[in-house]
């Protein structure tokens, strides 16, 4: 099986050209007519923008993004600020979301919840796709010994049952900020941590199909006979054939996080009080129990928000960045 | 291909040993299964000694890893750390519940799938495509036990505003669920809501792939060639094109599985369902390593189980993969 695999699953993708370096230069013909060469990321970039939906999902994440960071002066009241006259009471101009059991403004609440969960998730996004990538890389292209052992240890990773190992690390490793010698690791980044453990292996195996396609190449060979070292050729030479990819796995990864997280909150063994998250908000929302609808709806549509425009966008990436495809007239 | 099989499972124990020695030692090492009891006012010191040494707390983590595996082998995954209670008919008991939900769950929701699927193909680019495809994206979106929760609050007040029972929004069946059909009828009513929440993300992943390996095949040659043999259009779609498009879907929702439990985990919670996924986070929020490790090793095993039978079922439907 293991000299099977290399065959089977590799992602072949094709080197992406490299037309000029600068965007602007022109060739001019006798007849008149002048041609703009354009970079691949040029043809790329075109290519997203001519995707309505995810140029739309770009600008409210961005939006959303921007809510996040300035949480502190965009949020209307204090993240623990009580209003006690209007105790649990539905949505109205004063609380555009209602305010929750204790009288606390529940949109303030929300944005910081926000805060914590976006975060987290581009947290994860990166960690992991940087793991991946890297594991990826490596397994694919040095192959053999190394390429088995990378592999059969994402292997095992990808045959765990995810969200049950997922609570099972949350609940007994990540349920306070932990100290590995002179760093502490805060709580929220400990579940962060934790995702991105099991969520690189997919990313993983996509990059080693490109590597392993790709290091038989022509151009891999010509940049070893110029004297490119190991270190060089993986990343300067093979890992921009494999943007596409990492980019579109990393919105999905994303999404997933946000999800997922928001599961791990609501369930308890996510993010813990004092820190603010959607999922947890959620929960004790629920507690109140079904009448206070607000508190659960508003907190959840969020989430649909932010996992549908990281989505869409995903999807304009995936159109934009595929050398093969053409620009629609 | 028997010498494919063997090879895979052989590769599965291993796996299945590592895994449940990682998640055994950080489970014990980060964890202590006494805490609850020893806050008890009313527990003796003669008790946790009792205890102690029963589940040989005081030994280290290899140790206690190997008495656990022998309990685990010999008797069954052994017993609660805290009330000595057996493992294995609690879970039983817990996975017939799991069962039923996602039996029917997992039926509907293929079914649904195809026809959304299938339609679209037939269909592609009309307004019926474009919605199904709006509501998968949304319904790959939204988290399961936000939609599960919504779907309380909604069945919640149509009772108190309507006084109609459609659907129970919690538990598994009524205080006095009587037998026969009306016994089928109230578990129906209970399981309603959860199945409905558990099929939502099937089908949005399932009519994708369904939709996508439908164009495909549509567009292939043989079907041209059918065609061209003047076959009729129904004829072409159903024998020709239909049960060719089928094969990807068998692989989907064998693989499917893992995130299955995912979403009974948080669907049984947020329903109070007393199944396999409310057992386990009961049991996780206790902190005893017995029953989930039990828990753990029994879920991984169907998942590889249903891994295996994605790879040979595609192998036995397509006759282009070959096993080395």
């Amino acid at each position: 099986m293991t000299e099977q695999v290399p065959a089977t699953s590799g992602a072949v993708t094709a080197p992406a050209e490299r037309l000029g370096s600068s965007a602007d230069l022109s060739l001019s013909y006798e007849s008149g007519l002048e041609l703009k060469a354009r970079s691949q990321w040029a043809y790329a970039r075109m290519r997203f923008l001519r995707h309505r939906l995810a140029v739309g999902s770009l600008i409210i994440l961005i939006l959303i993004g921007f809510v996040a960071i300035f949480a502190k002066q965009v949020a209307p009241h204090g993240f623990n600020d009580q209003d006690l006259v209007n105790i649990a009471a539905a949505p109205s101009w004063d609380h555009p979301f209602g305010t929750d059991l204790l009288g606390r403004d529940y949109l303030s609440r929300v944005i910081y919840g926000l805060r914590t969960s976006l975060w987290v998730a581009f947290f994860v996004a990166l960690l992991s796709t940087a793991f991946g990538t890297a594991v990826g890389a490596v397994a694919g292209y040095y192959g053999g010994t190394t390429d088995n052992l990378l592999m059969r240890f994402t292997d095992l990773i990808l045959t765990l049952p995810g969200l049950a190992v997922l609570l099972t690390a949350a609940a007994f490793l990540g349920q306070q900020s932990q100290s590995i010698g002179p760093i502490s690791i805060s709580q929220p980044v400990m579940i962060g941590l934790i995702l991105a453990f099991l969520f690189w292996t997919g990313l993983a195996r996509i990059v080693r199909g490109v590597y392993l396609s790709l290091r038989e190449k022509e151009f891999v060979e010509a940049a070893k006979a110029s004297g490119a070292g190991d270190m060089r050729i993986m990343v300067r030479h093979i890992l921009p054939n494999c943007v596409g990819p990492i980019v579109v796995t990393m919105t999905l990864i994303i999404a997933t996080a946000i999800l997922v997280e928001a599961a791990l909150s609501f369930l308890g063994f996510g993010i813990q009080p004092p820190n603010p998250a959607l999922g947890s908000l959620i929960a004790e929302g629920n507690v109140g129990g079904l009448g206070y609808w607000w508190l659960v709806t508003y907190p959840g549509l969020v989430i649909v928000i932010i996992a549908l425009a990281v989505n869409f966008i995903g999807d304009g990436l995936r159109d934009a960045l595929d050398p093969t495809q053409r620009l629609r007239a | 291909m028997l010498i494919y099989i063997v090879r895979r499972l052989l590769y599965s124990v291993v796996v299945l040993i590592a895994a449940s020695f990682i998640i055994f030692s950080f489970v014990s090492l980060s964890n202590d299964p006494l805490a609850f009891l020893k806050m008890q006012p009313n527990a003796s010191e003669q008790t946790i000694e009792n205890i102690t040494k029963r589940k040989h707390l005081d030994q280290s983590i290899p140790v206690q890893y190997v008495y656990w595996a022998k309990d685990a082998i010999t008797n069954q995954f052994g017993t609660t750390t805290i009330g000595n209670r057996p493992i294995l008919p609690d879970l039983t008991r817990v996975m017939g519940h799991t069962l039923q939900l996602v039996i029917a769950a997992e039926i509907l929701a293929i079914l649904v799938a195809v026809i959304i699927g299938v339609y679209s193909a037939l269909r592609q680019y009309s307004m019926f495509d474009y919605t199904a495809t709006t509501f998968s994206f949304v319904g790959l979106a939204t988290p399961v036990f936000w939609l599960a929760l919504m779907l309380q609050v909604l069945f919640v007040n149509i009772y108190l505003w309507f006084d109609v029972r459609i659907f129970y929004t919690a538990s598994l069946s009524g205080v006095d669920p009587g037998s026969g059909l009306h016994f089928v009828l109230d578990r129906a009513q209970h399981l309603g809501l959860p199945i409905i929440v558990l099929m939502a993300a099937s089908v949005a992943t399932y009519s994708r792939y369904m939709r996508a390996s439908m164009l495909e095949v549509v567009n292939s040659d043989y079907v041209r060639t059918a065609r061209a043999k003047g076959v009729s259009e129904r004829g072409v779609t159903m024998r020709h094109a239909f049960r060719n498009a089928l094969i990807p879907l068998v692989t989907i929702v064998a693989l499917n599985f893992g995130g299955l439990l995912g979403g009974v985990v948080v669907t049984e919670t947020v329903f109070a369902l007393d199944g396999m996924g409310l057992y386990f986070v009961t049991q996780l929020q206790l902190g005893d390593p017995y029953p989930v490790m039990a828990w753990l090793m029994v879920t991984a095993t169907l998942v590889i189980v249903f891994n295996l039978i994605a790879d040979i079922a595609y192998g036995f439907l397509d006759p282009r993969v070959r096993y080395d």
